[in-house]
């Protein structure tokens, strides 16, 4: 008779973590390819429950649940464009990657990508994505036309945001984190583009007053903006980079003639393994400074590529392991315009403590949309890279949450690994809608994740 | 659940008196911690840890009976611990002392400190492991001790369920690997605690607030043994390379 111990690894048993390689828990992966084998997993799911992850994009937790059943869905990965009407119907494991690939060629673009093109389409959704046209279009969720979700009972269900018997559903779903259902189909609306080209206006600005005012003066001229700030000087220069996709009568003759060209770099991955410390004030100066001399002072107008304006950190495979094996995390909140004063704060409560950011930019949104857990609202958000192993980070964070806390701000769910359950409660004030459906969406808790165990969710 | 920057959110001491145990939880920031777990006999002792456990403001602090030596109640006990939530850090710290000229002359004493020290961590280490393995995270802390290193003339029974629990826990945590959750093996050195009143102080001894914050570094920073204080390491690297004859000479 031979026995099996309960300590042994199932084959198919991963240690997933976020993009920011903190805090990993052990899964059992599914790599489903139809939305029928999910609901079969879903209807005997044990006591650990189940959870969708795409690319594996979001910081910390949330694509994460230590001892569930993790769909893998990127083997559903199809989709289906429709030119007349400019929508595409995706399966929710195709990516912003694979769609760019071929609707843009096709003189389309997606109404809303992060700053990496490897997010899924139901991860997006899940996540409720912004990109640097929030100010004026808004987050993802208010693209999509309808979305495919399997429930907690494992039926399946079409939501939309016009139909008054699902739009519940529908908008607890966007920025839901998974928690709600498995999202496995969804149709949303494209951009028409003439060119494949970017029109951008870049702007050196001497400190932070001169970046955030000049983002309130000219972010409305602009469908994309977002200003890179210099953490470590102590005056918080910056660089503003706003632009629309460039029109025909932009391109030269020779790129007009091909006009929707579209391709992305391959350049090379970060090595497998960096020392802890890399990145620490001193190289982090040096890197700034190159990257704000970089830029020309004042410049109308220049061309780029989609890749080069959007998903320039693309370019390097695996980028986040240069933080070193401690991993490191994405502090990302939003203030309304009358607490501003707490981005400054921000900065330079991170060089009062030695976590340089060389990665930090600032965008402004526009009005939120109906989702109760979604994390856009009318304000400042900046987004700052820090190295977790940093013992004094822990409490300078939770400082900082306070204040935007008390301001009327909140911290982004996809970027989270370290609020507190209270903080939460305290800046979601719908969470307890959100929660009642939910509840009646997944009667059982089979959906079940690392960051709504740490939240309470 | 663990966070990025390591912090915890519940425990579970078995052996809940330990003052070694309560000066890592003092080291933890009491604004994450929500449920803290003692399992132990019922004693002042306990009682008085679950008492400063809740006037570091940790909402949930539940006191549970456990014994050590009661293996054939392990199972059932962490079970029940674990179903309610998960634990994110267990450390067992539950051990006795003896007087080995008492337990030379009643050989059923040193049987009972080898049931607590060893069997019983054994027994229990076994049980937690199941059911982190099961929830795909978590820590497991051992305190071992610096007596297990080399057998001494003056406390080589309680020295060698020191060992022995010592050779178990780098196994456990090897068993471990890849599953999630980890262990932590601690070897301290003489600690000023309960447990080593009135005895005389040996080098480098310490207090149990220096033990705590080594092993919340150490868990911080993924390590899967520590000397505590951590000089120990060298001097007991220098005590092991002494020869039988020399060392059974020294100062005990």
């Amino acid at each position: 008779m031979t026995t099996t111990s309960p300590l042994t690894l199932d084959e198919h048993d991963e240690l997933l973590s976020g993009w920011g390689r903190t805090a990993p828990s052990r899964a059992n992966i599914v790599r489903p390819s139809s939305a029928e084998q999910i609901s079969d997993v879903i209807r005997s799911a044990g006591p650990r429950g189940v959870l969708a992850r795409g690319l594996g994009r979001s910081y910390g937790d949330a694509a994460q649940s230590g001892g569930a059943q993790v769909f893998d869905m990127t083997q559903m990965r199809s989709f289906d464009v429709d030119i007349e009407a400019g929508t595409v119907t995706a399966d929710a494991g195709a990516s912003v990657d694979d769609l760019l690939r071929s609707i843009v060629p096709a003189g389309f673009f997606v109404p809303v990508t992060a700053g990496t093109r490897f997010v899924t389409i139901g991860g997006a959704i899940a996540a409720d994505i912004h990109g640097k046209n929030h100010h004026v279009e808004g987050s993802f969720g208010a693209h999509v036309t309808r979305m495919r979700v399997v429930d907690g009972s494992g039926e399946v269900r079409d939501l939309a945001p016009d139909d008054p018997n699902t739009a519940e559903f529908f908008w607890a779903t966007v920025g839901g984190m998974g928690l709600t259902g498995v999202i496995v189909e969804a149709t949303f609306r494209l951009l028409p583009i003439e060119t494949s080209q970017m029109s951008v206006d870049t702007t050196r600005c001497r400190d932070l007053d001169d970046v955030m005012s000049r983002m309130i003066e000219g972010d409305d001229d602009y469908r994309y903006s977002v200003a890179w700030i210099d953490t470590v000087a102590p005056t918080g220069r910056g660089v503003l980079t706003r632009g629309d996709h460039a029109t025909r009568n932009q391109l030269d003759a020779r790129s007009a003639a091909d006009n929707l060209a579209y391709s992305t770099p391959s350049l090379p991955s970060a090595p497998p393994f960096v020392p802890g410390g890399l990145l620490n004030t001193a190289t982090v100066r040096a890197f700034n400074e190159g990257w704000f001399r970089k830029h020309p002072k004042d410049r109308r107008g220049e061309l780029t590529s989609i890749p080069a304006f959007f998903h320039p950190l693309d370019g390097v495979r695996d980028w986040n392991r240069v933080y070193g094996p401690r991993g490191f995390l994405q502090y990302q909140f939003v203030v309304p315009d009358s607490a501003g004063w707490i981005v400054e704060r921000t900065l330079s409560r991170l060089r009062d403590v030695g976590a340089p950011s060389f990665l930090t930019v600032l965008k402004r949104f526009g009005p939120a949309n109906p989702g109760p857990l979604s994390f856009p609202q009318p304000g400042w958000t900046l987004a700052a890279d820090v190295p977790a192993a940093n013992d004094e980070l822990g409490s300078v964070l939770d400082e900082l949450d306070e204040l935007v806390a008390a301001e009327g701000g909140r911290l982004y769910l996809a970027k989270d690994s370290r609020q507190s359950p209270a903080m939460l409660a305290a800046t979601y004030p719908r969470l307890g809608e959100w929660q009642a459906v939910r509840d009646r969406m997944d009667p059982r808790g089979v959906f079940t994740s690392d960051l709504g165990r740490r939240l309470s969710l | 659940m663990n966070d990025a920057l390591g912090e915890v959110q519940s425990v579970l001491v078995l052996g809940g008196s330990s003052e070694i145990a309560r000066a890592t939880i003092a080291e933890l920031p009491g604004n994450r911690l929500r449920r803290v777990v003692l399992a132990g006999r019922a004693s002042s002792a306990l009682d008085d840890a679950a008492t400063a456990m809740t006037n570091l403001g940790i909402p949930a602090v539940e006191v549970a009976e456990f014994d050590a030596a009661s293996t054939d109640t392990h199972g059932a006990f962490i079970d029940d611990v674990f179903d309610n939530s998960d634990i994110d850090l267990v450390i067992l710290a539950f051990g006795v002392l003896g007087d080995q000229m008492t337990v030379e002359a009643d050989p059923s004493q040193a049987v009972l400190i080898a049931t607590v020290n060893y069997t019983g961590a054994v027994s229990v280490g076994l049980h937690v492991a199941r059911r982190l393995r099961q929830q795909g995270h978590g820590q497991l802390v051992v305190l071992s001790s610096v007596a297990g290193d080399r057998a001494r003339r003056s406390n080589y029974v309680y020295g060698s369920t020191k060992a022995g629990l010592d050779a178990f826990a780098q196994g456990l945590g090897d068993a471990l690997q890849g599953s999630g959750a980890s262990v932590l093996v601690v070897r301290p050195g003489m600690v000023r605690t309960r447990m080593s009143e009135g005895l005389p102080e040996a080098p480098m001894t310490t207090d149990p607030d220096v033990v705590g914050k080594a092993i919340v570094q150490a868990l911080r920073k993924g390590k899967h043994t520590i000397y505590a204080p951590g000089p120990l390491r060298f001097l007991m690297g220098a005590v092991k390379a002494v020869p039988r004859p020399v060392f059974r000479k020294l100062p005990q």
